[in-house]
């Protein structure tokens, strides 16, 4: 294990003008209007990334993980602390930002490659394997203001991905071309964890995040507040999402319901594969309200295995005390652990009232042969 | 230790990469080793420039030889037979110092809003952003150079022979223009992110500028001579590209002092009758100023580089 991202006691200070004129004519005729305001988008991050590691970096918008990323990438200068990097760099930060749409593909592939500070003659020896990913080989003596945006993307990902980075930063660029390409896309990533690479990745999706990272990363307000396995990680970013939506609820529902357990009446979270299973679901609430009621279930390893919301019939909560009753007739579940997130959310689905992360894990014993997540009952004979 | 990888291009182990910092203001040092790394991007932003201006033209690179061409095929007649000053071959007098000006003025035209106008660029890819001004250079060092290639073939046409005897101080004064040159380009285009009116000043300024170089007029006919009186000559050169204008002149025109071609008893002072030690040693002391000048900018751009973002 080696370390090739540290960053140390990274801060960021940036300058919000008001109404500031940037001419010097303006300046001169009125040197006293604008004021200037100090903004901390980052204050204090350390952490360390190394080889072999896909690290997600989560936070809602204005948390300061684009902040973060570009600091690594050297867009921008650390206003205090430093970052150490070792090996090649290429950040998709936003695809084809360094084309000049006046040349061709094949020109701009050269000048792409040289940004990210490779040589002419290593794209040269990497050149039709670039053209061969972005799937451009008609179009690459074409000039590029001619390209549809997903052939400019394209072009922009494949070079990225072909100069071969021992850190790939990407940020929220996953979602390139057409399913296939972004297949394609995925695919590529995981060849570079094969191959012990690192990967920063930037998103909002917290099932990306759970698809393809090792670590989990939240910032919020341009603080760290967790650094850490994916499923904790997200636990506490969803616990600090739900925190902000109670503090911007001006109506006070949010605050004011809480979803206090689940509890099995056999008092026995283990379940037998393919038998029923009943919980409790216990919520105190301090006003009526009418939403619904969500259920996840997850892998240990993160995975979605179900995201049920009772149909959309919505529940009415009483002031005081509620109990809920939740019924599996059949767990078709295998073998492992499972994790549950319960939650309130409002009855267009659109805003979480009340969420508890990681509520219950159930134990599923399954005795038979067959092996991954859901018992399918494949019958196998011959004809 | 090494493994195959996705491109089949055999990788180094981890542990011999050298760890570059990112830090907070990183020093002169580490600026100048930056921009040794990326001179390949260098030479690719060049290669585009002059690629995009003449990408869509069927006679290319060409167009650029006919407009300094047609320029001094121009001079040529109008001082010739309209215009004449007295002085003999005046277009090749004019055209020598047109070509320190061009490259002087061309660059700092392109690269002082090149900042602002690569915004996108700069906020988005890592490079050290004096590149961007640097490119704009190195552009007009290649029209620099087909412009030299232009004159040389007129003198030959005229069968006018050039000072051979001065001609090994020009590469000194052409690394005194460069640097110079460069170092304004890159203190412009980061200034200009600050005040974005500084492309319309620039442009009065280097008119303003253009005519305090002995360009068009000859320098024995300049503000020298009364400062000189006064013994204050020195301040002339407080214009770089005065000295750099004078070497080129003294070069490709040759003559300090002519008889005018308008009437025949009169004597025109050209160029100071300098020897060419004293050539060589102003030049050599003006390109290891403009080396100071260079370091000076670097570290200018690089305090100046902190607020980009928060600007653009």
């Amino acid at each position: 294990m080696t370390t090739v991202i540290d960053v140390e006691n990274v801060s960021k200070k940036f300058k919000i003008h008001h109404e500031r004129n940037q001419s010097l004519k303006e300046r001169l005729l009125h040197p006293k209007t604008g004021s200037t305001e100090v903004f901390h988008a980052l204050s204090n991050i350390n952490f360390k990334v190394s080889d072999n590691e896909t690290v997600g970096l989560i936070g809602h918008n204005g948390s300061g993980k684009s902040t973060l990323l570009k600091t690594i990438c050297g867009v921008l200068q650390p206003t205090t602390g430093e970052i150490r990097l070792r090996g090649n760099l290429a950040a998709l930060l936003e695809l084809g930002a360094g084309f000049q749409v006046e040349l061709s593909g094949r020109d701009n592939i050269y000048l792409y490659g040289a940004m990210l500070g490779f040589s002419r003659r290593g794209i040269d020896a990497i050149f039709d394997e670039i053209v061969d990913f972005s799937e451009l080989e008609k179009f690459i003596d074409t000039q590029v203001k001619f390209y549809s945006s997903g052939m400019y993307v394209r072009l922009a990902f494949a070079v990225a991905v072909s100069v071969s980075p021992d850190i790939l930063v990407v940020d929220e660029v996953l979602a390139v071309g057409d399913e296939r390409f972004q297949k394609k896309c995925i695919d590529r990533i995981r060849l570079f964890q094969e191959e012990g690479r690192s990967i920063l990745l930037v998103t909002h999706s917290a099932d990306q995040v759970r698809q393809i990272c090792d670590r989990a990363i939240v910032l919020d307000g341009g603080e760290l507040i967790a650094d850490g396995p994916v499923q904790e990680s997200l636990r506490i970013f969803r616990e600090h999402l739900l925190g902000d939506a109670i503090e911007h609820d001006h109506s006070g529902v949010q605050s004011n319901i809480t979803i206090d357990a689940i509890s099995s009446p056999t008092g026995s979270f283990d379940v037998r594969c393919g038998e029923a299973m009943h919980l409790d679901v216990e919520i105190s609430s301090a006003t009526a309200y009418s939403g619904n009621f969500v259920l996840e279930v997850f892998t240990r390893s993160g995975l979605l295995v179900s995201r049920s919301d009772a149909q959309g019939s919505p529940v009415n909560l009483v002031p005081g005390r509620n109990r809920l009753g939740v019924d599996f007739t059949k767990i078709p579940l295998l073998d492992g652990i499972y994790d549950i997130n319960a939650g309130i959310v409002d009855t267009r689905g659109n805003t979480v009232i009340a969420w508890r992360e990681g509520a219950a894990s159930i134990q599923v014993l399954y005795d038979g042969r067959e092996d991954g997540i859901v018992e399918m009952d494949a019958l196998i004979r011959q004809q | 230790m090494s493994d195959a990888t996705s491109t089949g291009v055999e990788r180094r182990p981890i542990e011999d990469y050298p760890v570059r910092v990112v830090s907070a203001r990183p020093g002169l040092s580490t600026r100048l080793r930056n921009l040794a790394d990326r001179r390949e991007l260098l030479t690719s932003l060049v290669s585009s420039d002059i690629r995009i201006k003449y990408k869509n033209s069927a006679l290319g690179i060409f167009w650029s030889m006919l407009s300094p061409a047609s320029t001094l095929a121009i001079y040529y007649l109008v001082f010739s037979f309209f215009l004449k000053n007295g002085i003999p071959n005046f277009v090749i007098y004019l055209f020598s110092g047109l070509l320190v000006w061009n490259m002087f003025q061309n660059s700092i035209n392109a690269a002082t809003g090149v900042i602002v106008d690569r915004a996108q660029l700069v906020k988005k890819v890592s490079f050290p952003r004096e590149i961007l001004a640097l490119a704009n250079v190195g552009a007009a060092v290649v029209y620099f150079a087909i412009q030299l290639g232009v004159l040389a073939i007129f003198l030959l046409a005229v069968g006018h022979q050039p000072a051979w005897g001065y001609l090994w101080i020009l590469p000194i004064s052409f690394v005194a223009l460069y640097l110079f040159t460069a170092s304004v380009a890159m203190v412009m285009s980061a200034i200009t992110v600050y005040l974005r009116d500084m492309k319309h000043l620039m442009e009065v300024l280097l008119m303003l500028w253009f005519w305090l170089t002995p360009v068009v007029y000859t320098y024995e006919n300049s503000l020298a001579a009364p400062l000189h009186r006064h013994g204050i000559a020195a301040i002339y050169f407080l214009n770089p590209i005065t000295m750099i204008v004078l070497t080129f002149q003294r070069v490709f025109y040759v003559s300090t002092t002519v008889r005018s071609t308008v009437s025949p008893t009169t004597v025109l002072h050209i160029l100071p009758t300098w020897p060419v030690s004293t050539y060589f040693y102003f030049n050599l002391a003006l390109a290891g100023l403009m080396i100071v000048l260079f370091l000076v900018s670097v570290t200018i751009f690089g305090r100046l580089e902190g607020n980009f973002e928060s600007e653009l």
